[in-house]
């Protein structure tokens, strides 16, 4: 039995670039988790756009735990546990729509979308004296912040504010989420939640999309068939020069900058998107000047959340339901005010991309798979994970916040953050010394 | 026992639907022997290839439990996109199925859309069928998709094709950890 005091440093060693396999694949560790982080941390529950009208709601997930997030009649937001406080059935089973009250099959407790418990059968015969129903309301989450249409929630109410979670990594949002020409347009989602089981560690997708760009080989295939949207080379277009960049707060995130002098052309098979990102390049430069061409590509905002703000632009949550498995989420985002063919354009150039059909991410999850499963052996234990590249390279770069290395941009520095952010919650009792270890660089 | 009813219309429906019974099971063949380039020839050139999602609905909102045609799926595909899905698979270091997967594709409860008795040149149908997808890879790992097939067939040259398939999953969370074969 592992001890709970500072065992967690023990088993990342990010100074030498060294993790122990352990923390994939123990369960111990695993529960461990559950309890530290994912009641701890902020996480990803979904975006305004799935809950625009009063009484509309949508189910997800934090960590394995259902959760239901919904916009009451008075047009609040709220994200609840969907556990009945009687007996603890799910009061709502369906994965998304509008309604007045959850009602619970089981014994028929009815809560209003604002969680208060309204009906209890037989409430004025069978409780005497009656109980107060306003203290078995749903358990809601401590915090709520929408940042930018992402809805996000903890069970800590201790927890910094959500901003300060994010810290620097506040500017891969501002200009990763933004519509494209960087005005106040907004996103939205495309619609529904692809759903799917992944066996491996939850870590493995958050550290791989957080800016592991060593990983070329897995998408080898996907680059020889030139899957890009403008079908000449590879399977994205021209996204410039890579920075990567890690934050003490545990996130870590690959942008691109693009030379702002240069025209754009984005999307070349499609003539009408092509003409849309254009004309959004064009407003970008206006919009956002110096900071035009830089983008974030992809990356991790600690524990499990995942996003890639160019090609494709897609939001994934890894929900743990196991040390040993794993649920992907994945949605997709445009401009809202983009025309109607462009948004099924980029549909159907994110869906052949990404998701479990994707013909990049398909590579993906049968490296997780593996990697996971040969690691939990018992001599396969005995030895670390390597990750020493880029070590004591990380500097600072003229505009993108955060600890950076560029040129060249193998590096692991990503991930050792992560880790050392992912010890810090498994050792650290309290918020305060959470926030003070930000100061030590991984 | 009744006689027979063998009209030149019944003769002729049990002819397309041994024809179409026939095709299908080639389909199947080809893909699970892995003779992709063949399967495409199966194909029109403007064929929609789609497989939308599943979701958890009340029965009041049953006819939602599929997604649309302008929302997410798990595939929408054109014949470029399923030319380069084949071309993906022949590098020889598309690792999701690599080494090669073990598929097998079972075929059944075919059905006309409506009851016709032949199928001339250029003329469409609609069938509906079961499919059940089986695969395994490596050691242990297997996967089960069932569900139902909707393809409309047309007569080009002669022989049939498909012109669009829409494949209904019985799985909303998807448990197959991704879709390398096709269905």
């Amino acid at each position: 039995m592992r001890s709970r005091s500072s065992s967690a440093h023990n088993l990342v060693d990010t100074a030498n670039g060294e993790i122990s396999r352990e923390i994939f694949v123990n369960e111990e560790i695993y529960e461990q988790e559950k309890e530290r982080i994912f009641t701890r941390a902020w996480l990803y529950v979904g975006h305004e756009s799935q809950i625009r009208k009063n009484g509309d709601y949508f189910v997800s997930k934090m960590g394995e735990e259902s959760v239901i997030l919904t916009r009451d009649f008075a047009g609040k937001v709220h994200v609840f546990l969907n556990s009945c406080a009687h007996r603890g059935m799910k009061v709502c089973r369906y994965d998304e729509g509008n309604t007045r009250a959850f009602r619970c099959p089981y014994h028929a407790w009815t809560y209003k979308t604002d969680g208060t418990l309204i009906g209890v059968q037989d409430y004025e015969s069978a409780y005497q004296p009656p109980f107060d129903k306003s203290e078995w309301g749903l358990v809601e989450v401590a915090q709520l912040a929408n940042y930018m249409g992402t809805i996000w929630a903890t069970w800590d109410k201790d927890a910094p504010p959500f901003e300060d979670y994010l810290g620097e990594a506040k500017f891969a949002f501002d200009h990763g989420l933004c519509a494209w020409d960087g005005g106040d347009g907004g996103t939205e989602l495309l619609g529904s939640v692809q759903k799917w089981k992944v066996p491996c560690n939850w870590k493995f997708i958050a550290e791989n999309f957080s800016g592991d760009w060593l990983h070329g080989v897995s998408h080898r295939s996907v680059d020889m068939v030139r899957l890009g949207p403008s079908g000449e080379v590879g399977r994205r277009d021209d996204f410039g020069q890579l920075v990567v960049t890690a934050y003490p707060e545990g996130h870590g995130i690959l942008y691109s900058v693009y030379p702002n002098k240069e025209t754009r052309i984005e999307y070349a098979t499609s003539a009408v998107t092509s003409e849309y990102y254009q004309r959004c390049w064009e407003r970008r430069l206006k919009n956002r000047g110096e900071l035009a061409g830089t983008c974030p590509l992809v990356g991790t905002i600690f524990p499990n959340m995942s996003f890639h703000a160019q090609q494709p632009r897609t939001l994934l949550v890894s929900h743990p339901t196991g040390a040993n498995e794993t649920e992907m989420w994945r949605t997709y985002f445009v401009d809202s005010e983009a025309p109607e063919e462009v948004k099924q354009f980029l549909r159907d150039y994110y869906m052949r991309y990404s998701g479990p059909a994707g013909m990049t991410e398909q590579d993906d999850m049968e490296n997780w798979n593996y990697a996971h499963a040969a690691s939990s052996g018992t001599i396969a234990r005995r030895r670390p994970y390597h990750y020493k590249a880029g070590l004591g390279r990380g500097g600072a770069h003229a505009v993108i916040p955060g600890v950076v290395t560029e040129d060249p941009i193998t590096s692991e520095q990503n991930p050792r953050y992560f880790y050392k952010r992912w010890a810090e919650y498994m050792d650290t009792g309290s918020w305060d010394e959470l926030l003070d270890a930000r100061k030590i660089r991984a | 026992m009744a006689k027979p009813d063998l009209t030149p219309e019944r003769l002729g429906y049990l002819d397309l639907m041994r024809e179409i019974e026939d095709f299908f099971y080639r389909e199947a063949d080809l893909l699970d022997e892995r003779e992709y380039d063949e399967w495409l020839d199966l194909l029109t050139e403007d064929i929609v290839y789609w497989m939308p999602l599943r979701k958890n609905v009340s029965f009041e909102n049953r006819s939602k439990d599929i997604t649309a045609e302008n929302d997410l799926a798990w595939f929408h595909d054109d014949k470029a996109t399923l030319k380069k899905r084949v071309k993906q698979i022949q590098t020889g270091v598309h690792w999701a199925d690599e080494p090669i997967s073990r598929v097998s594709h079972l075929i059944t409860n075919i059905r006309l859309a409506e009851p016709i008795s032949s199928l001339g040149e250029g003329e469409t149908t609609m069938t509906k069928c079961r499919f059940i997808v089986y695969r395994n890879r490596v050691e242990d790992e297997t996967d089960f998709l069932v569900g139902r097939r909707e393809d409309t067939l047309v007569r080009v040259n002669g022989s049939l094709r498909i012109a669009r398939r829409k494949i209904i999953l019985d799985q909303s969370v998807l448990l197959a950890k991704n879709l390398t074969m096709f269905f």
